[in-house]
């Protein structure tokens, strides 16, 4: 049913955006909004933070304290935000160029500290903003402006890529299963430490069009297909999987937080003089 | 009472930072400017301040960048390469009007180049280093007490004026120990960014009604605002509307040059009857002091002009004692900065503009100095 309170937490005047018509990214942009009107976070509670490309808009769009920084780095100021002013809910829209490419760098030292900072990846697969070039997670063998003969590259898996750097919650969802995107958003906001969701959205623009997909549902499609729930995934052979992604939550764990543990062991032993 | 103490220039930009009511830090270590990094990871949990060391120096200035907009005062810290890596950085802070103060120890270059050795050699790059035309505010200092008093003054520029501050010390200062006058704290003027006194609906972060600085609101207070690297309105939303454009290119600059009166430090000695007037800053300058001394020993009419504010340079003024005397001689640590600007100032006049300069690790003592002034003054 619709909720028409999500419009308390978005700047309606700069509707409409600017995605192409069949992208992806205002889906997971509604479900980011809903979830944060269903936990009730207060909006002036909440910082959101974007780097650069088409998913880097997304806090322009938002009624809320917002930051468009640079390319890949929006991390690093989310980190500053977070320690500075721990009472404020950080949430940190990148898309795949800049979470795991420009970015890769500060991504996985933000998950080693496991910050209470909200990563929400919309991984297009793509370089949108700038005309279709491969990122590190387009798939092999397919096409962009700068693979014209085909990626020759091994993508990055994001969520190993996350869990092996320490989140202490990770998750997968798509733009097609909203029930989940919602779920796992949710959890996301909720959990305290880094927490990393990484979307499976869709460029028909530059990928779909490289790609035989043109059109935007063949590209929800292409999405929908591939997501595997990750139950089904874990009963599946290795040739079953080829071409496939489980979907779900990987890893959610109750960890110390970077932020408080800094307050309690470094605060606090510096106020009294314990060095 | 006033304390004496004894200590780096490393240390006093710590201590001063501290004074001046710094809470965050974000950094990475580099030579020869690790020094503020420790003291601030010991000295800001004192206080109840934050210090990070981040993966990387874009991400310490970044850190700060964001620490700053929660209305805290924030600072970064490097050397040479890590300074060519804060650039883009220096940049979003210039577009965003967010105070930051960034030290930044001269090392010598280009790359790698010789980290333990002092050198000027980043001067035109703290001018120009990021792309795009802006103004930045460079203050240069030429002893630990002056780096002490500088690092107050940086802090409070960058408060006043909603922008990044550089302080540019070299690495003779950073690591020389000298006796540090350090009054009562409350002796020394603080100054802190301007808050909104508007209501929260009509708070605009770029507003050009309140004059050339609009005060800047802290996140996480009600005031739900936007900031963006792009071009943008005075409501912080991007724009590429020309006229939009030049407004705030215009006022980012005006904010800077048309308040530079108010920062405009400079130091000089022996100028009035001077027929040569040194040029020199930093730890250069001390060599140059000295060697003027000696100049007018041997009957030679030397004078000192030593630029304390680096950027916005001054050109009025060398323009000024040029009409005075008859010869300039610039020098400093490196194959020629601050020569051009001296050179500008002096355009259209008849005075030489002469040059001591070298970028090997070497500093450029007295006597140097002083043989130069003879050969350029005939004698
Ligand atoms: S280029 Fe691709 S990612 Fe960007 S708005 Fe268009 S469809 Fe969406």
């Amino acid at each position: 049913m619709f909720n028409e309170h999500i419009f308390d937490y978005l700047r309606t005047d700069k509707l409409p955006h600017i995605w192409c018509p069949g992208c992806a990214h205002g889906i997971i942009v509604g479900s980011l909004v809903r979830s944060i009107e269903k936990l009730k976070i207060d909006k002036n509670k909440i910082a959101v933070l974007s780097g650069i490309g088409c998913s880097g808009r997304t806090p322009g769009y938002l009624d809320m304290n917002t930051l468009h920084t640079t390319h890949g780095r929006s991390l690093t100021f989310a980190t500053g935000i977070k320690m500075a002013k721990p009472e404020l809910t950080v949430i940190d829209v990148m898309g795949d160029g800049d979470a795991v490419a420009i970015g890769g760098n500060h991504f996985i030292h933000a998950c080693r500290r496991n910050i209470d900072i909200k990563a929400i990846i919309f991984n297009n697969n793509i370089y949108g903003m700038t005309g279709g070039q491969y990122s590190p997670t387009t798939p092999t063998n397919y096409y962009a402006s700068t693979a014209p003969y085909g990626n020759v590259e091994t993508p990055f898996d994001i969520v190993k890529l996350a869990k092996g750097a320490g989140a202490s919650f990770v998750a997968r969802a798509d733009a097609f299963h909203i029930g989940l995107l919602d779920n796992v958003i949710q959890k996301a906001l909720s959990h305290k430490g880094f927490s990393v969701v990484e979307v499976m959205a869709t460029c028909p623009t530059q990928f779909g069009r490289r790609n035989k997909m043109k059109e935007p549902y063949q590209m929800l499609d292409f999405v929908a297909e591939r997501a595997i729930s990750l139950k089904k995934w874990q009963e599946m052979s290795e040739e079953e999987r080829k071409g496939k992604f489980p979907i779900g939550i990987f890893v959610d764990e109750q960890r110390e937080e970077y932020v408080e543990t800094y307050e309690k062991n470094v605060i606090e032993r510096a106020k009294k003089g314990d060095r | 009472m006033p304390n004496i103490e004894l200590m780096s220039g490393n240390d006093a930009v710590v201590r001063a930072a501290i004074m001046s009511g710094c809470k965050f830090y974000g950094g990475y270590p580099i030579t020869p400017s690790s020094e503020i990094a420790e003291g601030m990871a010991k000295e800001l949990p004192k206080v109840g301040g934050k210090f990070i060391q981040m993966e990387d120096e874009i991400g310490g200035i970044g850190a700060a960048i964001g620490a700053s907009l929660t209305g805290v005062k924030s600072m970064t810290a490097t050397s040479g390469p890590g300074f060519s890596l804060k650039q883009e950085h220096i940049g979003f802070a210039v577009m965003g009007e967010i105070p930051i103060v960034i030290v930044n120890v001269m090392r010598g270059g280009p790359s790698t180049g010789m980290p333990t050795y002092p050198s000027q050699g980043d001067v035109m790059q703290a001018r120009w280093g990021t792309h795009g035309d802006h103004q930045i505010i460079a203050l240069t200092p030429c002893s630990v007490q002056e780096t002490f008093k500088l690092t107050f003054e940086a802090f409070n520029l960058s408060e006043m004026y909603r922008t990044p501050v550089i302080l540019l010390t070299d690495e003779i200062i950073a690591h020389m120990r000298e006796k540090v006058i350090i009054d009562d704290a409350k002796n020394y003027k603080i100054i802190d960014r301007v808050k909104p006194s508007v209501r929260r609906e009509q708070y605009k972060p770029f507003d050009s009604k309140h004059g050339l600085v609009p005060p800047l609101a802290p996140y996480g207070e009600g005031y739900r605002f936007h900031i963006t690297g792009l071009t943008h309105d005075e409501t912080g939303f991007p724009s590429s509307d020309h006229n939009t454009v030049e407004k705030l290119q215009k006022r980012l600059r005006d904010k800077i040059l048309k308040n530079r009166k108010n920062f405009d430090w400079y130091e000089e000695r022996m100028v009035d009857d001077a027929e040569i007037i040194i040029v020199a800053y930093g730890s250069v300058a001390r060599s140059a002091m000295r060697a003027i001394k000696d100049a007018r020993r041997e009957n030679i009419k030397a004078g000192l002009f030593r630029p304390i504010t680096l950027w916005p340079f001054n050109h009025e003024r060398i323009k000024k004692l040029s009409k005075r005397c008859k010869k300039f001689l610039v020098t400093e640590m490196n194959l020629g900065q601050i020569v051009g600007e001296v050179e500008k100032g002096a355009c259209g006049v008849k005075t030489k503009v002469n040059f001591l300069g070298r970028a090997n690790g070497e500093f450029i003592t007295p006597t140097e100095i002083l043989s130069k002034i003879r050969e350029v003054m005939n004698v």
